[in-house]
């Protein structure tokens, strides 16, 4: 019935709804953002812990979408283990990716993150998607306690 | 149902027509704006290629054309709300619009710091977040009436706010969130018995009930164009003649003036006090189109067909067990607001739209009734006198089977 939508909800973004991954508060995190979609009222808190510029966990709290709630728990399978600056490429890349700025997904760099190419047909749920990652660079930089994609 | 033209009205309107995303098109977010019937439409063209030219100030015969128009459109929405004078009837670009202008110009030249305004916990931010900034300017205070949890008003609680100092009660007559219906009559009799003036946020109410202001006794009644089958970009404000005289401009420029010199203005009489610059002319002529289309249905006879699609389909949703509807009042209008377990609001609105089917999913522009519920956002799917129960039958049916691909 929803053949239509199938680059979009993938199987792998249901699944990840179903079980979010590293979905726990972290009570040694060194790094902790909130972020917030005010469109349609997502929340999200990121933890990180971060040891010598290396990302040695990430973990996740909130409710919202399906889209937004994968990209966060895909995200920080991912990012776990790499570094503060390999991280923040992969964000510039995830980025490109779903605002359509590049065609060429490079799968080896972006990985099962691809699920989320499909966002790209659908300009109202961008965000749902980037949400995760614009914490992710809030947390990095170490500059706010909170961001919101507005 | 069967004496209501609805294969007749649904001819009427060419977007019902449209298909989205290869389905056909179901329209039920009505709520957030209405779809035009032709005759809008033909207004708005007729206007532009034969009648069209600025108002109020040529003698030049598209001028007095157009002016003879534009006015007639007034005369059209004061017989239709039932005001005694086409001075009460003043047009702004909308709801939000007619709010804001309450409170600048009537709020800030009656109230005073200390003073007290009375809303209700259901209302949309328009009849929130002016009323904040007027308490911010002048030292007033906002009460916030609250309400249950089938979103129906605490009429007592309400009431035990009216005291010395409130100097305003502004309220909705229905909910755009909720679908509430609100006692108004009675609300006003009460802010009345304290000799409290009640502005009604008509802005939901206007396309689903006929609205008499004289019977209401309300003393300033806003609607937006748009949500009555009515171009964008138009709005109504209803306003009892002693108060608006007492009022001063809120905006001030060419049209609401009687003579200027340097050193001094002599404002306009009503409603052209209120009218400051060239309004939206084709639009609100379009209005008035609106509303002899509307009228020509008649009022009542659209409240009780969509009566009947409210219940069909409350009774339909009621039958999907992880279905949760929002807002329960004995007295609704045609609004379904609900959740899904485990399922997203959004989610929920982007399933649907690849089927066809455009409702809202958010939180309506009114966060604290979604925080009164504990929920981030709500779906919703609001009905018009053009929506049909086969319609409601291809909303749950995607809403089912959503529900199935979601597991
Ligand atoms: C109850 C209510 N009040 C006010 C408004 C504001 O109307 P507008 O945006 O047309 O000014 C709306 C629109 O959604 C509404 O539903």
């Amino acid at each position: 019935m929803f053949e239509d939508l199938r680059d979009l909800y993938q199987e792998v973004i249901f699944d990840h709804n179903r079980n979010p991954r590293n979905f726990r508060v972290m009570d040694n995190a060194n790094r902790q953002v909130e972020g917030f979609n005010p469109l349609c009222g997502d929340r999200l808190t990121l933890f990180l812990k971060i040891d010598d510029h290396v990302i040695s966990d990430a973990s996740f709290q909130g409710s919202g979408c399906a889209i937004s709630t994968a990209s966060v728990s895909l995200m920080t399978e991912i990012v776990k283990g790499k570094t503060e600056d390999e991280a923040e490429a992969l964000f510039k890349q995830f980025h490109e990716m779903t605002t359509g700025k590049t065609e060429e997904i490079n799968l080896e760099a972006i990985g099962k993150l691809a699920v989320l190419a499909g966002v790209r047909e659908y300009p109202a749920r961008v965000k749902c998607a980037t949400l995760a990652w614009h914490t992710l660079d809030a947390a990095l930089k170490n500059e706010a306690q909170s961001i919101s994609t507005e | 149902m069967s004496t209501f033209p609805i294969e007749q009205i649904r001819a009427d309107f060419p977007i019902l027509g449209e298909t989205i995303r290869n389905k056909p098109l179901v329209y039920l977010d009505n709520a957030a704006s209405c779809q035009k019937p032709q005759a809008v439409i033909d207004s708005i063209v007729h206007t532009y290629s034969h009648e069209y030219a600025n108002i109020h100030r040529g003698v030049h015969t598209l001028s007095v054309r157009a002016t003879d128009k534009f006015e007639g459109a007034r005369e059209k929405v004061r017989a239709f709300i039932n005001a005694a004078s086409t001075k009460e009837i003043i047009f702004v670009r909308g709801a939000t619009e007619a709010i804001n202008l309450v409170a600048q110009s009537y709020g800030k030249s009656q109230l005073k710091a200390g003073d007290e305004i009375v809303i209700s916990a259901m209302e949309h931010h328009a009849n929130i977040v002016p009323w904040q900034m007027l308490c911010q300017q002048i030292g007033a205070f906002l009460r916030v009436a609250p309400m249950n949890q089938q979103g129906e008003l605490l009429f007592d609680e309400f009431e035990q706010l009216l005291n010395a100092k409130t100097k305003l009660v502004a309220i909705t007559q229905m909910s755009n969130a909720l679908g509430t219906i609100n006692p108004v009559e009675q609300i006003i009799a009460a802010a009345h018995a304290k000799n409290i003036p009640v502005l009604l946020d008509g802005a939901q109410a206007i396309p689903h009930m006929a609205v008499d202001v004289q019977a209401l006794d309300c003393d300033f009644y806003v609607f937006s164009g748009h949500k009555i089958y009515g171009p964008s970009g138009t709005g109504v404000l209803y306003g009892k003649q002693a108060l608006l005289e007492a009022m001063p401009p809120y905006q001030g420029g060419g049209d609401m003036i009687r003579q200027v010199t340097f050193e001094k203005t002599e404002y306009a009489g009503l409603p052209h006090k209120f009218e400051a610059g060239t309004p939206a002319i084709a639009e609100i002529i379009g209005l008035g189109a609106a509303i002899d289309y509307v009228t020509a249905i008649g009022m009542d006879k659209i409240a009780a067909y969509e009566a009947e699609l409210l219940d069909y389909a409350t009774q339909q949703a009621e039958q999907i067990k992880s279905l949760n509807i929002i807002g329960q009042a004995a007295h609704k209008g045609g609004i379904l607001s609900f959740t899904l377990d485990r399922i997203h609001p959004h989610d929920i609105g982007t399933m649907l739209d690849s089927l066809g089917i455009a409702i809202r999913a958010g939180h309506h522009c009114a966060m604290p009734v979604m925080d009164f519920y504990g929920v981030p956002a709500t779906a919703r799917a609001s009905f018009a006198m053009y929506n049909t129960r086969q319609e409601i039958d291809v909303l749950m049916q995607g809403i089912k089977s959503l529900i199935e691909v979601f597991g």
